[in-house]
């Protein structure tokens, strides 16, 4: 991915830079507004990191400006800010993901790839595969080599979210954001009981398993070859 | 103030019928010392002209107010009228001192045909007895308007010391609810507000000004202890995230290299358990201090609780609890829906963590014309009742709990979340068990 990091502290920046760099990724960094949302006008990243507080042109007019200009590269916002309301705040700009300060990389990693494949999928399909597992999303029924499967309304809406995002990771706070529309950490991580039940339900009795677990990062869905 | 009010009557009443008993007492000592006056004049003229000069003057002073109050009579040793306005010795007990009072009947005083008189009799050397008095009749009835004018200032003083009492009264509960209101919408969070004060120097104004002191030290505190948790938040979260970040690194390395991970990932673990913490303390902190009412919305209740509920199944499952759910419909109550569910969450996590397996959870909203309940109860080793009031303070953890994992803060953030929202927080005893009650306060949607 070629991705813009617009961020005025420079050790915050370096440390991405250098993160998403080792990742694979090709990074250009600006330390003000104007002049990434400059960079940002000129070029077509795949997805683009913006602080909120930034000299010369803050991170959200930066946003607007960018959507103003129907550019419609990803953007995350990267905050100090992080209740409800700054977040609203942040997606009614024109943002597609909020992600509060201090952040675990693998976090930002996950989010970053899960925006830039929100470009890549159709979110009118209305069958999702992914090996021998499909979802009709239109009458709701889940398949695994085809047999049906028993899944209750709220494990469908988590399976259809891994779906989705099959391939990558992603975290338990993404899906408390996506599947719950919780922002807040439960004290207990309820998310690992719920994927474990899923798990039951799609992996059991199959040989090969669908739903991975990523130590120190989160979950993915894939099929193994 | 009623009592002032009678007090203030009841002097103005002593006070006024002294004055009338005094006037009446003077106006009385005049008479008498008219009356002796014009004896020694009479008996002054009867020594130097004898009885003729004194019947003639007797006789000049009824020609000259035959109407008059001036009441005359000269009689012989017998008592038998000579001369004067009389026509015959007043029929009366005589005092000591030689004064009679007496009644006077006569056809042309009209519609009162008695009159009370006063008079004083005198020896004359000849053996003639002078009778000099006065018609008191027109006495009394200065007497009487004096009384009269007294009672009606009477009435208008009670009157106008009513209105005063009223209006004193009034501006002091006016200025006394001043000061409650501003008290209220302090205690609400709204540690800006200040007592109005109107700059007279009285001692209403010295209250407030004391009172407007007190709240600017105290805001000022507050700032600072804010200050310090903004600060720890701003100074350690970032650092315990850039290690965080390195130990990820460092456990990636070492699962390409083959090596050692176990021990990594528990140092990533508990970094993470750090950051939640310092975040849930945060939390905390802005909840008790930004106070964010303004994005507050009306949402179902049941809805939002149905959905920590939903969150949390899988783990009551998991215990093999019973968790029996009673909501009732179309409860609407203004909230921070994400608080509010942080805090149902926590509250639902604590039933879930300290009830046995196999134990009991409810959760049951009511609401009634004057409120709204909700309640989370277990039958888990619940709270003695000398822990109550402490649990809600930031770290504080049971003796029995502090094995089980959690941060000591999960209750604390439910408090602040409740006073936020003026809901009335109670741990009470589910026998055995632990039962939250929150009372919500009733709003009506159209008014807010």
């Amino acid at each position: 991915m070629r991705i813009l990091i617009i961020e005025d502290d420079s050790q915050t920046a370096s440390y991405l830079c250098k993160g998403l760099n080792e990742s694979g990724h090709s990074v250009d960094h600006s330390a003000d507004g104007q002049d990434g949302l400059f960079m940002a006008m000129e070029n077509d990243y795949d997805a683009i990191v913006v602080d909120r507080m930034l000299p010369k042109l803050d991170g959200l007019s930066v946003i607007k400006a960018l959507r103003a200009a129907n550019k419609r590269t990803p953007v995350l916002i990267l905050s100090a800010l992080g209740e409800v309301d700054d977040r609203v705040q942040g997606l009614r700009a024109g943002s597609d993901d909020y992600l509060v300060k201090p952040f675990a990389f693998s976090e930002l990693e996950a989010r970053l790839d899960a925006l830039n494949r929100r470009l890549d999928t159709d979110s009118t399909e209305t069958l999702l595969q992914v090996g021998d597992l499909q979802i009709d999303l239109l009458s709701r029924e889940v398949r695994r080599h085809g047999r049906v499967l028993d899944l209750q309304p709220r494990e469908l809406r988590l399976l259809e979210y891994l779906m989705r995002h099959a391939g990558q990771v992603v975290t338990r706070t993404m899906l408390l954001e996506n599947v719950w529309d919780y922002h807040f950490d439960p004290q207990t991580n309820v998310i690992d009981v719920h994927i474990s039940r899923l798990r039951g339900k799609i992996d059991k009795d199959f040989e090969k398993p669908l739903l991975h677990t990523i130590r120190g990062s989160g979950y993915c869905l894939r099929a193994t070859n | 103030m009623m009592v002032y009010v009678t007090l203030f009557i009841i002097s103005a009443l002593l006070l006024l019928a002294f004055i009338f008993f005094y006037t009446v007492n003077y106006m009385a000592q005049q008479t008498d010392a008219t009356i002796e006056i014009e004896i020694a004049g009479l008996e002054e003229r009867y020594k130097t002209g004898g009885i003729t000069g004194l019947t003639q003057l007797i006789n000049e002073r009824i020609g000259q107010k035959p109407t008059g109050s001036g009441l005359i009579l000269l009689a012989d040793q017998n008592l038998s009228a000579l001369v004067g306005n009389l026509n015959r010795w007043p029929n009366a007990l005589e005092t000591s001192d030689g004064w009679l009072n007496f009644v006077l009947e006569d056809k042309d005083f009209g519609e009162e045909a008695i009159h009370r008189a006063r008079a004083r009799r005198f020896r004359l050397l000849g053996g003639f007895y002078l009778l000099v008095g006065r018609d008191l009749h027109d006495l009394e009835m200065s007497q009487r308007a004096i009384a009269k004018t007294l009672i009606s200032s009477l009435a208008v003083a009670a009157v106008l010391a009513l209105i005063g009492g009223l209006a004193m009264t009034r501006s002091l509960i006016r200025r006394i609810e001043a000061i409650n209101q501003t008290s209220n919408e302090i205690m609400n969070g709204d540690l800006s507000q200040r007592i109005p004060t109107n700059h007279t120097g009285d001692d209403f104004d010295q209250l407030s000004e004391n009172l407007n002191h007190m709240l600017d030290r105290i805001e000022m505190l507050m700032e600072g202890v804010r200050r310090v948790s903004d600060n720890i938040a701003h100074d350690l979260r970032t650092p315990l995230a850039r290690l965080r970040n390195h130990l990820d690194e460092v456990h990636k390395q070492s699962i390409k290299s083959g090596g050692e991970t176990e021990c990594i990932e528990q140092a990533v673990r508990e970094a993470d358990e750090l950051l939640n913490t310092f975040n849930a303390l945060l939390r905390i902190a802005r909840i008790e201090y930004e106070n964010r009412v303004e994005h507050f919305s009306w949402v179902d209740l049941a809805e939002l609780v149905r959905g920590v509920v939903e969150l949390y199944e899988p783990l009551v499952e998991e215990k093999n609890q019973q968790l029996d759910i009673y909501l009732a419909k179309e409860v609407k109550v203004h909230v921070d829906r994400e608080l509010l569910s942080q805090a149902i969450a926590n509250l639902l996590d604590n039933a879930v963590k300290y009830t046995p397996a196999k134990g009991q959870i409810e959760i049951r909203i009511s609401s009634t014309q004057n409120q709204i309940q909700l309640i989370v109860a277990d039958s888990g080793s619940g709270i003695p009742l000398a822990e109550r009031g402490k649990v809600f303070q930031r770290f504080y953890r049971l003796e029995s709990s502090r094995s089980s994992p959690g941060n000591g803060l999960g209750l604390s953030l439910v408090h602040a979340v409740a006073s936020l929202h003026n809901i009335d927080l109670r741990l009470e005893n589910n026998n055995p068990g632990l039962k939250v009650v929150l009372d919500f306060p009733r709003q009506d949607e159209t008014t807010s």
